[in-house]
């Protein structure tokens, strides 16, 4: 059994980078991909929310400059897209003979890799900072957040000269190394990356979360004031889990744009950044394998709902976001391992009740 | 000069529907500390109960229809606030105590409005209803037979998914009834046509023209915080509320039915929503995702004004419309001809709607890095205040 368990992650691996893609049609495992690269968000957003307990309604604006960072430089790079300046042809349509002067970078394909997780950890950093130094939490951080998102919502929805507005910077035309990014070989390398960086992901988020950091961490959501009686300063704690799930965000934002094949202002829509939120409520959160259940099943969910009857979705979404709070508050993954499949027998009578007091059965831990 | 104060006119009337739609969520943000996401659709509910007044009252016509405004006022108000206390009743009781759970389940409460307004038809209507008959008629026979039962939980929720289902089959099966299918609203924008007596101008000051619709949201808005000022602090049920406020677990030793009071904050709250969305309708169409346009802008105002205080309120809703209107406009550079080019390039850059809400937003993320409570922050001792 032991051995099985530490087996487990490995034979997942497995089934997502050579079974799946050779069991599902391009459009599907076009699908899953940005399923996995959602799940990179829904993990950043467990790291802060479900082990921090910091609530931020502004992960779109990561996820979308992480998006940005690499649309332009695929944008940039090929030469089909180039209007009369070389540089893409949108920005001709507003008047602009010169490439911004942020955007001049972006050539460098090596920036642009650095920049898209850079970026976003840079932005998360300096907001977190400032807001957690003034020791504005709980709600309140919810609600500044939000209003950030807000504050990048317009800006790059208004600026057309400068991200083109509300079309957004399309890269499903654009080329790398010679080739489409939006032709099915292209996808399922970027389906690959995907499948590689995940892990990658947990990974970090496991060493945040484990050891005298994540101690902290755990500390600060359960309760922050005690921790300061006892000497430590939780700023710097915040900032830095704050800045790697921007970076994260960031990453999760570039995998989903070259599988999706557009970044717009929609990526920071109220809306999106709510919605990432119940992708870890509905896995579970404060675990670790919570986030990528609730992401992928939450989006396929969306999906399979979207395709048979489009205006239902709302409903089930709305349906699913009361759900998840009222009656399931550990989600799916935290439901099973915290009792609940066993609790749920036993009401009827299919496992075996524990005998002795609950608190001291292993095997029987109920839901409180 | 006179550009300079049409405009701040304008911001006045700007910030009068702000304030409007922001002293309902005082109420139920500032005093009871829910976070309600759902707050911007009961606009949009008061606004579509003004709609259907409107269309009850169009056949009448003459001075009837001119009057159809005021009791459309109050029916939203009504309306909005029923729905206010059931919302309380079902769902955010469960949540006290949990403000980061009940902002999440209000958004899921908005994400059902919004659906439920673009496509509610008689028969989506007729299935609802059958499913919670159903539903509820279901639960009492289990609960008289099964209560006992470890599984009741898990039979209940049976019972309540075979209702939801029927439900579906019901809605379904009176959809292939032609006049039943038809969506009431659909996703499409309506429009309300202003009474005529709020059209045109209600005479001058000097040279400058006092537009009867802005005027009258203006005092609308100032009635409005009037009564609930005086229903806060002079009525019994206000003082329950702020008791309530204060110490919970104190005023329900002393005997103020706690229940009643949340039911009657978060109605009021959700009645004031109602009424906003009613102004709303005067100033252009209005549509299911009307809520989203004020929701954050309205939390913004709490957040600046500082919770729990109305005077803070007032001044913060007035204070960004001001700026809203006089930067997004660029009256600025007409008043200031004379600017150097670097304050030019800036205040040309933000003159636009959606960049000077960018300003405003800035403005108070950097404001709060001054005064983390607001421009008047609650005094008390609690740790976590």
């Amino acid at each position: 059994m032991k051995l099985f368990q530490r087996l487990v992650p490995w034979i997942l691996l497995a089934i997502a980078l050579f079974i799946l893609p050779a069991a599902l049609d391009d459009f599907r495992l076009n699908l899953f991909g940005r399923y996995f690269a959602l799940s990179i968000t829904a993990l950043a957003i467990d790291l802060i929310w479900g082990y921090t307990g910091l609530l931020s309604l502004g992960q779109g604006i990561f996820f979308a400059l992480g998006g940005y960072a690499v649309a332009m430089n695929l944008m940039l790079n090929t030469k089909s897209l180039a209007g009369g300046n070389g540089i893409p042809k949108f920005f001709e349509n507003y008047g602009v003979a010169q490439l911004p002067f942020f955007w001049q970078p972006f050539w460098s394909p090596i920036f642009s890799l650095i920049a898209l997780w850079m970026i976003p950890a840079a932005v998360a950093g300096v907001v977190g900072w400032l807001i957690f130094r003034n020791r504005i939490k709980g709600v309140y951080f919810s609600i500044i957040t939000q209003a950030a998102l807000m504050v990048f919502f317009h800006f790059f929805n208004g600026q057309q000269k400068l991200f083109d507005g509300t079309n957004g910077l399309k890269t499903s035309t654009t080329e790398l190394f010679g080739q489409l990014v939006g032709s099915p070989e292209m996808q399922v390398w970027f389906y690959r990356l995907t499948v590689v960086l995940l892990p990658l992901a947990f990974l970090v988020c496991r060493y945040f979360t484990s050891g005298r950091f994540g101690d902290a961490l755990i500390a600060i959501r359960d309760d922050e004031s005690r921790l300061r009686f006892a000497g430590f300063n939780p700023v710097p704690f915040k900032t830095i889990v704050f800045l790697v799930a921007g970076a994260l965000c960031g990453i999760s934002g570039a995998l989903y744009t070259v599988q999706s094949g557009i970044v717009s202002p929609q990526y920071m829509s109220i809306s999106f950044s709510i919605e990432m939120v119940i992708w870890v409520a509905v896995g579970g959160r404060g675990t670790l394998v919570g986030p990528i259940i609730g992401a992928v099943v939450v989006n396929y969910l969306r999906s399979l709902v979207s395709e048979a009857l489009p205006e239902a979705w709302l409903f089930v979404q709305g349906a699913l976001f009361i759900f998840v709070v009222v009656l399931m508050p550990d989600g799916i993954y935290g439901w099973i391992t915290k009792g609940g499949l066993t609790t749920f027998l036993a009401a009827f009578g299919i496992a075996k009740k524990s005998k002795t007091y609950p608190q001291l059965d292993k095997e029987f831990i109920p839901v409180d | 000069m006179e550009l300079f104060f049409s405009q701040i006119l304008d911001g006045l009337s700007i910030g009068s529907v702000l304030l409007l739609a922001a002293t309902g969520l005082a109420i139920v943000f500032g005093l009871m500390g829910v976070i309600n996401l759902a707050h911007g659709e009961f606009m949009m509910l008061g606004a579509y109960v003004t709609y259907v007044v409107q269309s009850a009252f169009k056949p009448m016509g003459g001075v009837i229809f001119e009057l159809y405004f005021p009791v459309s006022l109050v029916l939203a108000f009504i309306v909005t606030a029923l729905v206010g206390v059931l919302l309380e009743r079902t769902l955010i009781r469960k949540l006290y105590g949990r403000p980061l759970e009940t902002l999440l389940a209000t958004w899921g409460v908005s994400l059902i409005l919004i659906q439920l307004i673009r496509s509610v038809s008689s028969a989506m209507m007729l299935g609802i209803i059958v499913g919670v008959l159903l539903g509820v008629l279901f639960s009492k026979l289990l609960a008289a037979k099964f209560s006992a039962k470890p599984f009741f939980t898990y039979l209940n929720g049976l019972g309540w998914a075979v209702a939801i289902g029927i439900g579906l089959v019901a809605v379904n099966l009176f959809d292939q009834i032609r006049p039943l299918a038809k969506p009431w609203f659909g996703p499409r924008n309506i429009d309300v046509t202003a009474p005529k007596w709020l059209q045109g101008s209600w005479g001058m000051i000097g040279t400058i023209e006092l537009p009867g619709l802005r005027i009258f949201i203006i005092l609308l808005s100032a009635l409005l915080l009037l009564a609930t000022y005086w229903f806060l602090n002079k009525s019994v049920w206000g003082l329950r509320i702020r008791a309530v406020t204060q110490n919970r677990q104190m005023s329900n030793c002393l005997g103020i039915p706690t229940d009643s009071v949340d039911s009657i904050t978060f109605g009021i709250g959700s009645g004031l929503a109602g009424v906003a969305g009613c102004a709303i309708t005067l100033l252009g169409s209005v549509g299911p995702n009307l809520g989203a346009a004020y929701i954050v802008s309205c939390f913004m105002v709490i957040v600046l004004g500082g919770v729990g205080n109305l005077l803070g309120t007032v001044l913060a809703s007035l204070l960004l419309g001001i700026i809203q209107s006089v930067i997004g406009s660029g009256t600025l550079l007409t008043i200031f001809p004379n600017m150097p080019m670097a304050a030019k390039g800036v205040i040309e850059f933000f003159a636009t709607t959606s960049m000077s809400l960018v300003l405003v937003f800035i403005f108070i993320i950097v404001f709060l890095q001054f005064r983390p409570n607001g421009m008047f922050p609650q005094k008390g001792r609690s740790v976590d205040a």
